[in-house]
């Protein structure tokens, strides 16, 4: 049984004009254009069932952004293929649109001399949603943020921060049961973070909304999601549990040992010599207190992405 | 039943997103009403010019150009304002643009297509321009004294036929806006369909000023009925055979762009490569 998102062996290439610097290669490429192939989703699959909040984690131009972007039918493949609530979503139809959303973090979908409350009923207009219902939600979604003070102000005199929270709740006002979210923390300072973190977890929550989330944040990822995708170079590296990804990533454990008399021992072991590590620091010391634990998942992404 | 509910609902969805997508264009035009009125007074400067100039030399002819005379050219282009403030659409060149600021992704995840979207925000525009042109227009009026003495059905038809320039344009600069999916540098293209407006469209100068061939190459092509047919509504002498064969063509060019659009659209989307925002 597939799930909500479907994706299968999804592959996206870009034929990229390529040339060295200088007059003399601008006129080569006259006569002679270079092209180039960027594979960038290469043969990526996996399920994510409703009601899910996975973290899709990559390093840049791992093809995370590229892969949301196909699903939410801005892009069409190259190969391979994908089924979002049942569509294909570069058929682009009207009632997959309508159940979806991609919010990015750069981009910016209000209009930027009017206040934010005039976008949304421009929205609703667009989604076609009915008026009475439609009010009742986005007071809900602008109390849960707790905006209610900026969408009375133009766009353009609101900070980074509160644009983003006003166009996170713009974007769910048709209460879409897919998000795509692309960055939604990013250039955010960590309270602001924090409220539009704390807000999906709301939203999937209340709405039981199936969240694709890419963030280079780890406090995003970890608030958030259960489950993680990692990819790298457009192939996909780990499908998992968060927990798993360090068992299999991490390189290393940290060892934290308070001593009888006071002192505290730190150790950062190969993850395959722990047992015989912690013996041995409890057969040679007295110990009052001892901590074994993975490394921080930061770490263990870099470790990924350097393997 | 259910099908023609179901169709009913669609449109007065559609009509329900017009009628807000203007509300929210005339607010920002309000917003910026020194930046509208500069905009429109800079707009007038085009005919004007084309104005002054026809007139000096129907002047230096007797005071008529083939058989014009100098209160039908200024009543010609005085409305040719009128006609300019609404077929005024999203241009070309704006693509780059939309595509660089991740407007058109913005446009694509939307449950509406993007041709609906420009035309709806275009409409809305024309309102304040309108109020700002009003007395714009009284002040040329009697500065260049015009021959202007309509039917009452030149002026409805050139009431629907200015809209139906604004439809014919619009439709007509999204297609080629679309260029931009395939060629990142389309502004060439565009330059030529520019130059070639100006010189059939009745734009420049009415067509009757024009040689027999190049009025005869007008004819087959969209740009006389987003100027001069519309102008030549109001201010010149056109049968009611003439004034209503002449909506009739504006309804086939408009059904040809809307073709060219749904087309061009579902190419142009596969080219996409969302690169911008």
């Amino acid at each position: 049984m597939a799930g909500v998102v479907h994706v299968d062996a999804l592959e996206k290439v870009f034929r990229v004009p390529e040339r060295e610097a200088g007059l003399r290669a601008s006129l080569r490429s006259l006569v002679n254009r270079q092209w180039r192939e960027v594979r960038a989703v290469d043969g990526v699959s996996f399920d994510v069932e409703a009601g899910e909040v996975v973290g899709f984690l990559g390093p840049n131009g791992a093809g995370k952004t590229t892969t949301l972007k196909m699903l939410s039918g801005l892009l069409h493949p190259t190969g391979g293929g994908a089924r979002v609530l049942g569509h294909v979503p570069w058929g682009r139809e009207r009632e997959y649109l309508r159940r979806m959303t991609l919010v990015m973090g750069n981009r910016n979908q209000l209009q930027w001399d009017l206040p934010a409350l005039d976008s949304f009923e421009l929205n609703r207009a667009i989604y076609r949603l009915p008026r009475e219902p439609f009010r009742e939600t986005r007071d809900e979604l602008i109390e849960l943020l707790d905006i209610g003070d900026l969408v009375r102000k133009p766009v353009r005199q609101l900070s980074l921060g509160e644009r983003m929270k006003v166009e996170v709740v713009g974007s769910l006002l048709h209460l879409p049961q897919v998000l795509f979210l692309d960055e939604p923390t990013i250039g955010l300072d960590v309270t602001m973070q924090k409220r539009i973190r704390n807000f999906i977890a709301a939203y999937n929550e209340r709405y039981g909304a199936t969240v694709l989330l890419t963030s280079h944040y780890m406090a995003d990822v970890e608030a958030l999601c259960k489950r993680v995708i990692v990819i790298h170079h457009g192939k996909l590296l780990f499908d998992g549990r968060l927990e798993a990804l360090a068992d299999r990533f991490g390189a290393y454990k940290t060892i934290e040992a308070v001593l009888a008399d006071g002192e505290t021992i730190s150790m950062q072991v190969p993850r395959n010599e722990t047992s015989a590590a912690t013996a041995r620091l409890l057969a040679e010391n007295e110990v009052h207190d001892l901590t074994v634990e993975d490394p921080p998942i930061e770490d263990v992404i870099e470790q990924v992405f350097a393997s | 039943m259910s099908v023609m509910n179901a169709q009913a609902g669609a449109v007065r969805s559609m009509v329900d997103f017009y009628l807000t997508g203007m509300r929210t264009q005339i607010q920002i035009g309000f917003q910026y009403r020194a930046a509208t009125y500069m905009y429109t007074i800079g707009m007038l400067s085009e005919p004007v010019i084309y104005l002054v100039v026809w007139r000096t030399i129907a002047d230096q002819h007797g005071g008529t150009l083939n058989g014009i005379g100098g209160g039908q050219i200024a009543a010609y282009y005085i409305v040719w304002t009128l006609v300019r403030t609404f077929n005024i659409v999203f241009t070309p060149f704006g693509w780059e643009w939309r595509i660089r600021e991740g407007e058109l992704s913005a446009q694509l995840l939307r449950p509406i297509h993007p041709v609906h979207y420009d035309m709806a925000t275009f409409a809305g525009q024309k309102i304040p321009w309108l109020i700002m042109y009003a007395p714009l227009a009284v002040g040329l009026g009697f500065i260049f004294h015009p021959s202007l003495h309509p039917r009452p059905l030149e002026v409805v038809v050139f009431f629907v036929a200015i809209w139906g320039a604004y439809v014919i344009r619009s439709l007509n600069h999204f297609v080629l806006g679309m260029l931009t999916l395939f060629t990142t540098r389309a502004t060439a293209l565009f330059q030529i369909w520019f130059l070639t407006e100006l010189l059939v469209s009745g734009r420049l100068v009415p067509l009757t000023f024009m040689p027999q061939w190049a009025q005869s190459i007008a004819a087959w092509l969209p740009f006389k009925w987003t100027f001069y047919f519309p102008i030549e509504a109001l201010v010149g002498a056109m049968s009611t055979e003439t004034l209503l064969t002449g909506l009739l063509w504006q309804c086939l060019w408009a059904a040809i762009g809307s073709a060219l659009v749904f087309v061009t659209f579902r190419l142009s989307v596969r080219h996409y490569s969302a690169v911008g925002n």
